[in-house]
């Protein structure tokens, strides 16, 4: 499946600057395999040593959270556009 | 660190030593960025507190104007602040009348429903990432946002001569919109929910050169919140209170409040204490309460459908840190259905004469559930946290049309006596 990846400005620096990638994979975890691939060192910002993503790395597929539908096991279909977003957040104690 | 007291009074200097991922530890200097490089985490601000341990007492901040810029040093600013100068300590307010229908003896409510401009506790986080929006050199500024935040953002922008994007989620309350809109700031409303808002705005900062207080100020924006809880303790006589009950949106006012009042121990400000913390949610909106129901790390997103517009953050940012922060503190979470948290604005207004906004009922319906069961006990002191103003919420409220008389005082005494045989009036 064809499908276009965003990257974030952090990641870009591994991606010669590029914020759209098109890539070939049948599910989100594919595809982010693929990336490694063409981009090596990617992953590791975005998994951790065990696979699964980075607790503060959100992935959406055309918009919608993973979280909402497989997970990396999410099924990709011709077309659509793996969106990579860091989650934001503030901080907390000491 | 040659510096006298004179000198600290009249210019502010700051005792931040840089920023900090939560995460991996990585340490960069203090910028607009809210995310770690490295990891994805969250950047904290650091300060240095042996420094701070030697220049912070309680008889300089009493001595200071009534503002949450009397805890100066404990906020990330390098200059004096531009914005938001008047902003902060809102009234600490006894509540028997509430409290008995909890069954609490020493309850307070921390009313930030009265906040300086826009009547809510965001005005504090503006204040201060606004402020250093200008230490930045940013002309353009903005937030995503539920309501409250656009409507401080607004005016403080516009105060600040600086220029406003607001965007919000296309379903908001008018009242917000109309709150937002008055001020000048260019509003933006995204369809979709705030967790939509928040992505677009995410990737804002990385194409234009704008400040945007929650994404990439999010760091110094989100210090703010510390003063509700350096209030609550000055306010309580210099002591942390045994519970604190705080609506939970994103989650990190609860986490701040946590931190404000480490710090001030830490800084040997209040005699050590272990004050818990307990966060409130819709039913609706509830991924934090669930973690901590559940006793996991994990926050898991859920689609929010709730009349709590302001808690609506179905993917909190903080939610992780809120989380951990009440269960390090022995506190507990609870949720409130859409009927609860009426019943809620009803019974603190009717009790205390205090009209709060959705969340605040939010957070006195959990206080009532958590009394009920045995979380709150009736000797304890105990602070709820209301952030809002009702009046920016009230298409939330359908009310009965009021008792309509001729002007005659026979037609008076004939609805008193109504009142009396129906009991409702006493």
């Amino acid at each position: 499946m064809s499908v276009t990846v965003r990257i974030p400005q952090p990641l870009r620096r591994f991606t010669e600057n590029r914020d759209v990638i098109e890539l070939s994979a049948g599910t989100v975890g594919e595809a982010l395999e693929q990336l490694e691939r063409q981009y090596p060192g990617i992953a590791e910002r975005l998994r951790e040593s065990d696979g699964q993503l980075r607790r503060f790395v959100n992935i959406y597929v055309d918009g919608e959270d993973i979280r909402f539908l497989n997970g990396l096991a999410t099924e990709l279909r011709d077309g659509m556009e793996v969106s990579i977003i860091p989650a934001i957040a503030g901080g907390g104690a000491l | 660190m040659a510096l006298t007291r004179d000198v600290v009074e009249t210019e502010t200097r700051s005792y931040v030593t840089g920023l900090r991922c939560r995460l991996c530890r990585a340490t960069y200097p203090e910028q607009p960025v809210a995310i770690c490089e490295e990891c994805f985490g969250p950047l904290e601000v650091e300060y240095d507190y042996e420094a701070l341990a030697r220049v912070v007492s309680r008889e300089r901040i009493v001595a200071r104007p009534p503002t949450m810029w009397r805890y100066w040093e404990l906020l990330p600013l390098t200059a004096p602040p531009r914005v938001g100068i008047e902003t902060g300590y809102t009234p600490l307010i006894p509540a028997p009348r509430l409290g008995e229908a909890l069954g609490l003896k020493n309850l307070y409510i921390k009313n930030d429903g009265v906040c300086h401009p826009t009547l809510s506790f965001k005005d504090r986080v503006v204040a201060i990432s606004l402020s250093k929006a200008c230490e930045f050199g940013f002309e353009t500024v903005g937030c995503a946002s539920t309501g409250n935040l656009a409507n401080s953002v607004a005016a403080n922008a516009a105060r600040a001569g600086l220029r406003a994007y607001i965007f919000i989620p296309e379903t908001l309350e008018q009242a917000k919109i109309l709150g937002t809109q008055i001020y000048g700031a260019r509003v933006i409303a995204v369809r979709g929910t705030y967790d939509d808002v928040n992505r677009l705005c995410s990737e804002i900062v990385y194409t234009l050169n704008w400040g945007l207080v929650n994404v990439n100020l999010r760091p110094f924006y989100s210090e703010g919140s510390k003063t509700v809880g350096f209030e609550i303790a000055e306010q309580l006589g210099w002591r942390a209170p045994d519970a604190v009950v705080v609506p939970m949106a994103g989650g990190s006012l609860l986490t701040k409040i946590h931190k404000a009042f480490a710090e001030l121990q830490r800084l040997g400000l209040i005699p050590p204490a272990r004050p818990r913390l307990f966060g409130a949610q819709a039913r609706g909106c509830n991924p934090i309460v669930a973690a901590v129901k559940e006793g996991r790390e994990e926050i898991r997103p859920v689609k929010p459908q709730t009349i709590a517009h302001s808690l609506a953050i179905g993917d909190p940012a903080d939610g992780y840190f809120a989380a951990r922060a009440i269960r390090q503190s022995g506190g507990w979470a609870e949720d409130a259905t859409d009927a609860e948290i009426l019943a809620g604005i009803r019974l603190l207004a009717e009790t205390e004469g205090i009209f709060t906004e959705t969340a605040g009922g939010v957070t006195v319906a959990v206080a009532r559930k958590l009394a009920e069961q045995g979380y709150l006990s009736p000797e304890e002191t105990v602070v709820l946290a209301i952030t809002g103003n009702g009046l920016k919420t009230m298409d939330a409220l359908a009310t009965a049309p009021p008792i309509s008389i001729a002007p005659k005082i026979t037609e008076l005494e004939r609805v008193l006596r109504d009142f009396s045989e129906g009991g409702s009036h006493s």
